[in-house]
């Protein structure tokens, strides 16, 4: 970072006198306020599930918890029925990355490399999905789902009602595709000399090579599912079914202040830590998905 | 030398059958290939396209007691005769102004920020994002925990710093900001990286020369950095309005969705409303097809000023 391209304050600027007194104070200024702003209310979640009922919900507040005690967390594990949502989600985002893993790049590399007939309107009718505003299809796919057109089965509290529309991602397909089409043509020509099938191209040579993008589109896919609400609040209604999202909503409703709070502590620390584990990828992935895209 | 040998011929055959291969092998490679494609196109076509159809096709009907009829321009009509209806519609483009104010400024005065320290960026980087990963409903209510007019702790500090409280989400005038205020606290993280990346992408240079020319730091900003950071601002502004206008889960989860007086009702809370607590399919699709053409509308103009704006 020390020898970085100049920014809007050069370093001769920032190197005189007045210049460093000013940057240290205004960035110890906002490391503080990101602190408490971004910190604070995650702190206050975390102790707010040590404290008692009582002091939860006290006026003044208390900074440290009194009596510090676990009764919350194991009363929000047991109440909110933490263990059933945890692996729920966990199940749901799963099987959502294998069935994107599989179909999405399979359909990419036929689209990319494969170029059968009609491919380019393909591509053209997935791209535009992009375009249609998420919410205003809500109605129509969740009538889809309750009776699927043709064999007539009704998706509804089965993880297919989460997976199979999750393979419907046209963005996916489409980082997939760009970076495949990155992958020089004589590589495929030399495979298919060697007499490799094109599945055997995919698997030994196309894959290898794509790593990159395969963490990209693998962490998209999970946090999708991880942070839907509204569709699976339409298509999971049996409480044993529901993501942790729609679950723990449903039953913060007349619980213990103190007890919900644990619960949203419970339900929070997976996240960060999936979080801490990827954040090189998942915030490079951001960024290479939006900015060349 | 013998590797060439062997090598070599094969090579120099491919071209050589290429054309036999097209004609004969055509048909088995074309299907072989929508082999690959059937999966993704079978979803697209279940959960994309065909509701797409749909859709439209739903804003016509009615569904009672299992009988389909066909409607016309009734549910359109049931539609905008309910008051509800300009009242969801008030409320969206008054999320929409809020958030271009705060969703979209403040990321980007945060993005310029950042980018000027030269310490500490990863650690302030992770905090911002940190909200994002978040599953909705902890950092939701959490700050339906922290609005309560008694005991949260947002007028806790306001009584601690001798300032009146307010009662958030619980009247009518405060609780769409409040509900904006959560927003952006929960979705600031992902504009905020973007921005920062395109900052990064600005030569140096450009800086250098407008600093030659005697031009402050707010000149900087204004003649080098914005133009700078031009197009990617005017994508996510695009995105960002077209995402507000979609505004339900935050609203659904603070304030049970239309809130006090129906003063956090959106649009898309509205589309849900006519669904799944009054069962009324035909009103919500014809509803999704008024926000499908608002929203192509706007796209579309905005579009269109962008194009002329470069031009000129």
């Amino acid at each position: 970072m020390a020898a970085q391209t100049r920014t809007l304050i050069s370093q001769t600027q920032l190197s005189r006198p007045r210049g460093k007194v000013l940057y240290w104070t205004i960035f110890g200024l906002v490391v503080a306020v990101f602190t408490l702003v971004f910190i604070g209310p995650l702190y206050w979640m975390v102790t707010g599930g040590f404290k008692t009922t009582q002091e939860v919900i006290q006026n003044p507040p208390t900074l440290f918890p009194q009596h510090p005690q676990i009764d919350a967390y194991t009363a929000a594990w047991r109440q909110l029925n933490m263990a059933r949502l945890l692996f729920n989600t966990i199940y749901y985002a799963g099987g959502a990355l294998v069935l994107q893993l599989v179909f999405c790049v399979a359909a990419a590399y036929a689209l990319s490399k494969l170029r059968p007939v009609l491919g380019n309107v393909i591509l053209g009718l997935m791209l535009m999905t992009l375009m249609v505003p998420a919410a205003v299809l809500i109605i129509p796919q969740y009538v889809t789902v309750v009776d699927l057109p043709i064999v007539h089965v009704n998706l509804l509290n089965t993880p297919w009602a989460i997976w199979l529309p999750s393979v419907a991602n046209a963005f996916n397909i489409f980082l997939l595709k760009r970076f495949f089409d990155s992958i020089p043509e004589e590589l495929m020509h030399a495979a298919a000399i060697d007499g490799a099938s094109p599945l055997r191209t995919l698997w030994s040579i196309v894959l290898p090579m794509s790593r990159p993008i395969l963490g990209v589109v693998s962490i998209f896919a999970v946090v999708a599912v991880w942070k839907d609400f509204l569709w699976p609040l339409l298509v999971l209604q049996d409480p044993s079914k529901q993501t942790l999202n729609v679950g723990v909503n449903g039953l913060a409703v007349g619980i213990q202040q103190n007890v919900l709070i644990a619960g949203l502590t419970l339900a929070s620390v997976p996240a960060i830590i999936f979080f801490l584990i990827f954040q090189r990828g998942i915030m490079s992935g951001l960024t290479a998905g939006s900015l060349k895209g | 030398m013998t590797d060439i040998i062997e090598v070599g011929p094969i090579v120099a055959a491919v071209p050589h059958q290429r054309p036999r291969r097209t004609r004969t092998g055509g048909l088995r490679r074309n299907v072989r290939a929508h082999g690959f494609l059937i999966g993704a196109v079978a979803c697209f076509a279940l959960f994309s396209w065909y509701p797409m159809i749909r859709e439209f096709i739903m804003a016509f009907q009615r569904t009672k007691r299992g009988q389909t009829t066909w409607v016309g321009w009734t549910n359109l009509q049931h539609i905008t005769a309910d008051p509800a209806f300009w009242q969801a519609w008030r409320n969206t483009i008054m999320y929409t102004l809020l958030a271009l104010l705060l969703g979209f400024a403040v990321p980007f005065f945060v993005a310029v920020l950042l980018n000027e320290f030269r310490h500490g960026q990863a650690y302030l980087r992770i905090l911002v994002y940190l909200p994002v990963m978040l599953p909705q409903v902890a950092s939701t209510l959490l700050f339906r925990y922290f609005y309560d007019p008694g005991y949260g702790l947002f007028n806790q500090i306001l009584h601690f710093l001798s300032l009146p409280g307010s009662s958030w989400l619980a009247s009518k005038d405060t609780a769409l900001i409040s509900v904006v205020l959560a927003s952006t606290w929960m979705n600031m993280g992902g504009a905020t990286l973007i921005y920062l990346a395109a900052l990064q992408g600005i030569p140096g240079e450009l800086y250098e020369a407008a600093e030659l020319d005697g031009a402050g730091v707010f000149r900087r900003i204004w003649h080098v950095t914005i133009p700078q950071t031009r197009l990617i601002l005017s994508v996510l502004l695009l995105l960002q309005i077209v995402a507000t206008m979609q505004m339900f889960t935050e609203a659904f989860l603070l304030t049970g969705g239309s809130g006090p007086e129906g003063s956090t009702l959106t649009v898309v809370y509205l589309i849900y409303n006519y669904a799944f607590n009054f069962n009324n399919f035909g009103s919500a699709a014809a509803l999704g097809v008024v926000m499908l053409v608002v929203l192509a509308g706007f796209s579309g103009v905005y579009l269109w000023l962008e194009r002329r704006t470069k031009e000129a």
